[in-house]
């Protein structure tokens, strides 16, 4: 079933329909967001109060959002699974944020910055959401520096930058290899001091089981109390989740061991459209895998290629070889070769599939030939080994801790590793989904990134939308919503409820013998091997027969111990890995369906001498998944996408 | 794929409690064949999945981001919050810190103001509300000035940066005989009181902070600093005497009413 928001034009691509299909003012673009501030119905400060705001998660997105939005009068309820807001992933960010500040006169500007996200995302990406991304980045750094983020800076106190991938001017701002979790601690004094006024109520530990659609509309959710059990219903007048990606499908990610599909997965079988799943980010810079056992994998911040050059090996019978011993001749320094003019910073898809293709090619180092070098030596003969130190230190540290290798002295060893997800629920240029009150924002949305995230952009992503794009038009929903007319112990609530407590006890009753863990390995494997850095069509259909398979051994056949009033960390995991079973059938169907390569998404079928080789003509819209009550025929719903200022072109980065 | 030079036989003590006022004890457990390049949580993993394959309830732990930055995992191994190795979480442990045949004795972080919420999960909520009386600067989303417009000396900087990298675990805590709070609270109170951007309400942060902590049951610091040996993000005790110096100009400023 396929469906069509808006006519698909007949001189596509780059024609512009009347009514721009996400809802945003019809002006040219950059006027857009003036536009629409200016005319966004407003909420008198008086009766803000009487609003009750559900936030779901507090990362970026979700601190800076339940902080704004309070300090602007609505009550807020802030979730999140772990022991404290300041826990949520984003903390775990590394490499820095980008804003179009031009600090370092090197020809940045808000175009600039909009144009590369475009570009970078391979032009999959919706224009007006990018645009807007791009002028309000200026505004999320003079917020965290009031807020106190301690930024790296220059000696005469003012801002230092650096540079990222897919990129040619210097507009990182970062805080070491740190920056995720300064600007998440930002975030999370914000909410502290919301928390403190009173009109901000966090729960941690505290999941979100479902969503509570009343009338159409998102009214509140379904949580568990992880400590207690407790299942319980929170009612609201508009629900925002800020969840983050689905990156866990893949059982081995950069992503926390906590980081879930269920909030978004359980909102689109409601109703919310799950726009793009496919295009998955794999970052080329993460340490290795080491053995069967492994957890998860940890990222090396891309920042490290402002300094690190990637290769390895001209020849194979060198693999083995210790790399000092290697001369200078003898080594193939792929990116600089492949890329000259963005060499090691080169966008992230990219630098994945030349990695995975010298791997291929027989000339990979480290166990099993899956790992190449990046190197440090030059740097360190430049620069010194202090300031490399000054720069990367904590990576270094943490190279060391898992490695056991001093990467000072030998270069480190990096493969590529499942990062981030540009997919999300489909949202319209308010940032709310299809289903009306149910406002997505950060990594959990769709909207920014196209089919490929460049470095720095999540973090100014997932600010963006918490602090200043949420609150402007979240009173647009509002608005024409009388407060207050659900109660947490409304009928419609207490069905859902009872619909979460059912799940738990058939979790716990089906007493297997296969443990959780072993079906999230499983399923991790399959989707990596099919779904992964190289997909075919063939491989695809095999995945797409297999899970169905595997979610009915799941049921059938999986032990989870304890019982379900008790923190019980098994019963949270099973939860997580079931809603991962179905959305995974989810994702390969779209990279199925998506018979093109763009970004992240790389369908070997497509390609032009080993670049992703798009089909605008057929394949340049947004695909927006609706749940049928069937997951083997979810209905297609295209938004194709408009292009006023940028046209679509071959990217290059050569 | 595998590529466990070598592996270990250990045997474990356990802290198994089952709620906050429940009756705790050590168990033993055989962990077997760990891979040497195995994180300490992920031999926890292999044990726990044993323990599940044998019908019964595995070792509930905290942990999220396992890369040493979410502050969720806790663990006192061998007596030290974190185990052994300086400067790292019990993530970042890797199990070629131990030797085969060890005895690896595992408990949760204690401490009056930390409740146990299962085996060694505990609730560190305590250091939450700590943060909420001071620990923020008062900004509106939307009212900052240009972020270049305000010149932070480099030192400066520098110093916030360093006590800001606390992640929050509670390790200080912990590994405190008195369970003081008192190099948490220093290193957040650090942060934001060496920024221009934090000075106007220096003064309320380190008086809001220092009773919070007291009200939340923490002990005394008696600086004897276990706390900064077993920092894992090695926050210095320097911190805490600027936090007593910032306490007690602050306090005499309230006595006097300026």
């Amino acid at each position: 079933m396929i469906s069509e928001l808006h006519d698909a034009p007949a001189t596509h691509p780059n024609r512009v329909s009347d009514t721009p299909p996400d809802g945003s003012p019809k002006v040219p673009l950059p006027e857009k967001w003036t536009k629409h501030k200016a005319s966004a119905k407003l909420i008198s400060p008086a009766n803000r109060r009487k609003y009750n705001i559900i936030v779901v998660g507090s990362g970026l997105a979700g601190s800076a959002a339940a902080a704004s939005l309070s300090e602007q009068g609505y009550n807020v309820k802030c979730f999140c699974y772990q022991d404290s807001a300041r826990r949520a992933h984003s903390i775990a960010a590394q490499g820095g944020i980008n804003a179009a500040k031009n600090y370092q006169n090197d020809g940045d500007s808000t175009y600039r910055l909009f144009y590369e996200t475009i570009k970078g995302g391979d032009f999959r990406a919706r224009e007006s959401n990018v645009r807007r991304l791009a002028e309000v980045s200026v505004q999320i750094i003079d917020q965290c520096v009031a807020q106190g983020v301690p930024f790296a800076r220059e000696y005469g106190g003012l801002l230092a930058n650096r540079s990222f991938g897919g990129t040619q001017v210097a507009r990182t701002f970062y805080a070491a290899g740190q920056t995720g979790q300064q600007l998440l601690l930002g975030a999370y004094a914000a909410l502290n001091k919301e928390i403190a006024h009173g009109s901000v109520k966090m729960y941690p530990r505290t999941e979100m089981l479902d969503l509570v659609v009343v009338d159409g509309h998102a009214k509140g959710i379904v949580v568990r109390d992880m400590v207690t059990g407790k299942i319980s219903s929170h009612a609201g007048d508009a629900v925002l989740l800020c969840t983050g990606g689905y990156g866990n499908v893949f059982y081995l990610s950069t992503n926390a061991m906590g980081c879930n599909v269920t909030a978004t997965w359980r909102a689109h079988k409601r109703g919310a459209w799950f726009a793009n799943p496919c295009y998955t980010q794999i970052h080329p810079t993460c340490i290795p895998v080491s053995g069967d056992y492994q957890s998860k994998l940890t990222l090396m911040s891309e920042s490290l290629r402002n300094d690190g050059r990637c290769w390895v090996p001209k020849r194979k019978e060198d693999c083995g070889k210790p790399a000092a011993s290697i001369p200078e001749e003898d080594r193939d320094y792929y990116l600089e070769r492949k890329y000259p003019s963005f060499g090691n910073l080169a966008p992230r898809d990219i630098a994945s599939r030349a990695a995975k293709e010298q791997c291929d090619d027989g000339r990979g180092v480290g166990p099993g030939g899956l790992g190449v070098y990046l190197d440090f030596a030059d740097a360190i003969k430049r620069l010194g080994e202090d300031q490399i130190r000054e720069r990367y230190g904590n990576l270094f540290a943490m190279y060391e801790q898992i490695t056991g290798e001093n990467a000072y002295k030998q270069p480190m060893r990096i493969y590529p590793a499942v990062h981030y997800t540009m997919g999300g629920l489909w949202v319209d240029y308010n940032l709310m989904s299809n289903v009306p009150g149910l406002h997505v924002l950060g990594e959990a949305n769709f909207s920014d990134h196209g089919a490929n995230r460049l470095g720095a952009s999540a973090l100014m992503q997932g600010l963006a939308d918490g602090y200043f794009i949420v609150p402007a038009t979240l009173p647009n929903y509002l608005a024409d919503q009388k407060p207050g007319q659900y109660q947490d112990d409304s009928p419609e609530f207490k069905a859902v409820e009872e619909a979460a407590r059912e799940r738990v006890r058939k979790i716990l009753s089906v007493n297997g013998k296969r443990s959780v863990a072993s079906f999230h390995r499983e399923l991790g494997l399959l989707i990596w091997d099919k779904c992964g850095m190289a997909r075919t069509k063939e491989g695809l259909a095999q995945a797409l027969k297999r899970l169905p398979e595997l979610r009915e051994e799941f049921w059938s056949n999986v032990r989870v111990p304890g019982s379900g009033d008790t923190f019980n960390q098994q019963l949270e995991q099973a939860g997580r890995v079931a809603d991962f079973l179905e959305f995974g059938e989810l994702l390969c169907r779209d990279a199925y369906e998506r018979e093109e390569s763009c970004g992240g998404h790389f369908r070997s079928e497509h390609q032009m001498e080993g670049e992703a080789k798009r089909d605008d003509e057929r394949f340049s819209y947004v695909a927006a998944w609706e749940y049928t009550g069937d997951l083997a025929k979810p209905k297609l719903n295209k938004e194709w996408l408009e292009y006023e200022e940028v046209h679509f072109s071959t990217r290059s980065y050569k | 794929m595998a590529d466990s030079k070598s592996s270990l036989d250990l045997t474990l003590n356990v802290w198994r409690q089952t709620g906050p006022d429940a009756p705790g004890r050590f168990e033993t457990y055989a962990a077997k064949a760990i891979p040497e390049t195995a994180s300490f949580l992920e031999m926890m993993d292999i044990v726990n999945e044993d323990i599940i394959a044998k019908g019964g309830e595995p070792v509930a732990f905290d942990h999220d981001c396992r890369e040493g930055i979410c502050g969720m995992c806790s663990m006192v191994i061998n007596g030290m919050p974190h185990g052994p190795k300086r400067g790292v979480t019990t993530c970042q442990l890797h199990m070629r810190s131990f030797r085969s045949g060890d005895t690896i004795w595992i408990e949760p972080f204690r401490a009056t103001a930390f409740p146990i919420v299962r085996d060694l999960a505990v609730d560190r909520s305590a250091f939450d509300r700590i943060q909420q009386a001071g620990g923020y600067i008062t900004v509106r989303t939307g009212s900052a000035p240009e972020a270049n417009s305000v010149p932070v000396p480099k030192p400066d900087a520098d110093a916030s940066f360093m006590a800001a990298a606390c992640i929050g675990c509670g390790a200080c805590v912990a590994a405190c005989k008195n369970a003081s709070a008192m190099l948490f609270v220093a290193a957040k109170v650090a942060h934001f009181n060496h920024l221009p951007q934090g000075r106007p309400e220096a003064d309320s942060r380190a008086l809001g902070m220092v009773r919070a902590m007291d009200e939340q049951g923490f002990g005394n610091c008696t600086n004897q600093y276990e706390c900064e040996a077993v920092c894992p993000k090695t926050i210095d005790a320097e911190y805490i005497r600027q936090l007593n110096r910032d306490y007690r100009n602050a306090a005499a400023k309230e006595v006097v009413g300026i």
